[in-house]
């Protein structure tokens, strides 16, 4: 494991991406036409650190039981593991308790469990949800249904030209008619590290309750969701360094307790009888079915991972890559980035003049640079930023200034071709 | 797989100076179409003068391979009889499949958008004007 020491809250010894992709298989691939890969799309899903690997391939291997059943030894393995990966994602988060702890397949699922556990049961005709306009589609829809069906109401707070939310805006919009704020905590489009401590807080004062869209934040600054006081958060695990499929849902144990189920069967019941059933303690209320045992384990060895790198090195390496790269790719005549907030992460979407977005990717595939193109997942953004389509690339702690500088060489070259007449 | 064989010299010429695209308005707008994926938006408004396509223009936003497929369609298809405009479409779309059609010699400039068949995520962005034109003949079946 190649971890400096950390803990030095004076001066944080600087992160080194050389001696951290060693830690990265997938960072070695070499393809057939001998490129190398540039992994710059990042917001998407992430690579995995061979301790995450190993500790999902050790779970297969020796402890591949089932969670909370049996009482054989493979079993009482398996939910060991199970709950000690929940108990320091839990510390990861600052969450009071494990038991405000729901392991979900991901963020898209927290959103869902909350839209049908709490809004639909609570929500009433006339209610609002108030969202903005930077909200990936996953923590936009969900609320656009259950609104639907209760007779409630979204809202949607603008953004301002530079990407940050209209805060004038936002507070006129937050009415008592507003029951629940769902608010992403960083934008997967313009990199927006949104106020969420004050919004929340702003909620709370009108009676409100808050949901933060931690996937964007989660896996590149310091989080605390006593500090935040948020009422919900979710994240999912792959775009952290962790497997796919496995996510967390962070909720008040008092709202937890009062939610509905959301998804029934085993594991969540405490009695069945013929014609009805009562529900198991929380967190187990909210994991029917066998969960994804080897992802929660293999989530809880990221978080490890993190943890020993120093989130604070993370975020201000992070820092300085994007600062270069806001640079080099704000040298480029006739390419726009979209989202110039002073509070960001690496996240940046940009529009290159008479190249469209797909076509840009393309060439970044052609020299191994990965990046993103498309909507994005947040179609209400790209209308009011009036583009069809953007290109992404986003950053991540073992990213270098090699990285961009592949990415700006490929963006030169699509330009020249489509350019030369 | 080389970006030349994607991107060839007839394609480019397509996608900078794209035949038969016009703003349409609503009224006449035959078929809407939008790819969720990428954002790829297409509109198109034709006639039918007997049994022949005529008057076929195209309103795109979309990437090079989109916007010169629907340009390379559009004028292979224009004035066209509807069956030889039908299977036109049938070959175009069995050639993006990776197949070999016994008429792909009738397609002339379209088989330099063969070369998409060898990168399966831009395969759509090739075919959806052509499905697009499989709409326009039905709407336009339908109101005859």
């Amino acid at each position: 494991m190649s971890v400096l020491t950390s803990k030095e809250p004076a001066e944080i010894q600087a992160l080194s991406p050389q001696t951290v992709r060693a830690d990265f298989p997938a960072l070695d691939r070499i393809f057939a036409d001998q490129q190398r890969l540039v992994y710059l799309d990042n917001a998407a899903t992430t690579q995995k650190p061979r301790a995450v690997l190993e500790a999902t391939r050790r779970y297969y291997e020796e402890s591949a039981g089932n969670v909370h059943r049996a009482v054989h030894r493979l079993a009482a393995e398996a939910t060991e593991l199970y709950e000690a990966a929940r108990q320091r994602i839990a510390k990861f988060i600052g969450a009071p308790s494990t038991r405000s702890m729901v392991f979900t397949h991901g963020a898209t699922e927290g959103f869902n469990l909350v839209a049908y556990g709490w809004a639909r049961k609570f929500l009433k005709a006339g209610d609002e949800i108030l969202v903005t306009e930077m909200e990936h589609h996953s923590n936009f829809v969900p609320w656009q249904r259950a609104a639907q069906e209760r007779g409630a109401v979204v809202r949607i707070a603008p953004i301002l030209e530079d990407g940050t939310l209209d805060r004038v805006a936002f507070a006129r919009l937050l009415t008592p008619r507003v029951k629940l704020v769902a608010v992403t905590h960083a934008s997967n489009v313009l990199g927006t590290v949104n106020p969420v401590a004050e919004l929340i807080a702003a909620a709370h004062a009108i009676g409100a309750l808050a949901l933060v869209d931690a996937a964007q934040s989660a896996p590149h600054l310091p989080l605390d969701v006593r500090a935040l006081d948020a009422d919900f958060l979710a994240f999912s695990g792959h775009k952290m360094l962790g497997p796919t499929g496995i996510g967390v849902l962070y909720a008040r144990e008092t709202l937890l307790e009062a939610m509905d189920p959301f998804l029934t069967g085993g594991e969540m019941i405490s009695k069945v009888f013929d014609d009805h059933a009562t529900w198991a303690d929380i967190p187990q209320k909210f994991e029917a079915g066998t969960p994804h045992i080897a992802g929660a384990i293999g989530l809880g060895a990221a978080v490890d991972y993190l943890e020993r790198l120093g989130r604070e090195r993370v975020r201000q390496h992070e820092q300085q890559l994007t600062a270069y790269a806001l640079e080099r790719l704000g040298d480029l005549p006739g390419l726009r980035i979209f989202g110039r907030a002073p509070e960001r992460v690496g996240v940046i979407s940009f529009a290159l003049d008479g190249v469209h977005p797909h076509d840009v990717a393309q060439f970044c595939d052609q020299t191994g640079v990965a990046i993103r193109a498309g909507h994005l997942c947040a179609q209400p953004l790209m209308h009011r930023l009036d583009v069809p389509a953007l290109s992404r690339a986003s950053l991540y702690l073992y990213n270098a200034t090699d990285d961009v500088d592949r990415l700006v060489e490929a963006l030169q070259a699509a330009q020249r071709f489509f350019h030369a007449t | 797989m080389q970006l030349d064989d994607l991107y060839q010299e007839v394609i480019l010429d397509h996608y900078r100076h794209p035949r038969h695209f016009a703003a349409l308005r609503d009224d006449e707008t035959l078929v809407d179409e939008e790819n969720p994926l990428c954002g790829d938006h297409i509109r198109m408004a034709a006639k039918l003068a007997g049994e022949r396509l005529t008057d076929l223009r195209v309103q795109c936003t979309g990437c090079a391979i989109c916007t010169a497929s629907a340009s390379m369609m559009a004028e292979a298809v224009s004035d066209q009889p509807v069956s030889a405009v039908r299977s036109k479409i049938e070959t175009f779309l069995a050639i993006l499949r990776g197949e070999q059609p016994p008429q792909a010699d009738d397609l002339g400039d379209l088989v330099a958008l063969r070369g998409v068949a060898e990168f399966p995520m831009r395969v759509k962005c090739a075919t959806m004007p052509w499905h697009a034109l499989s709409a326009v003949l039905q709407r336009l079946s339908v109101a005859k």
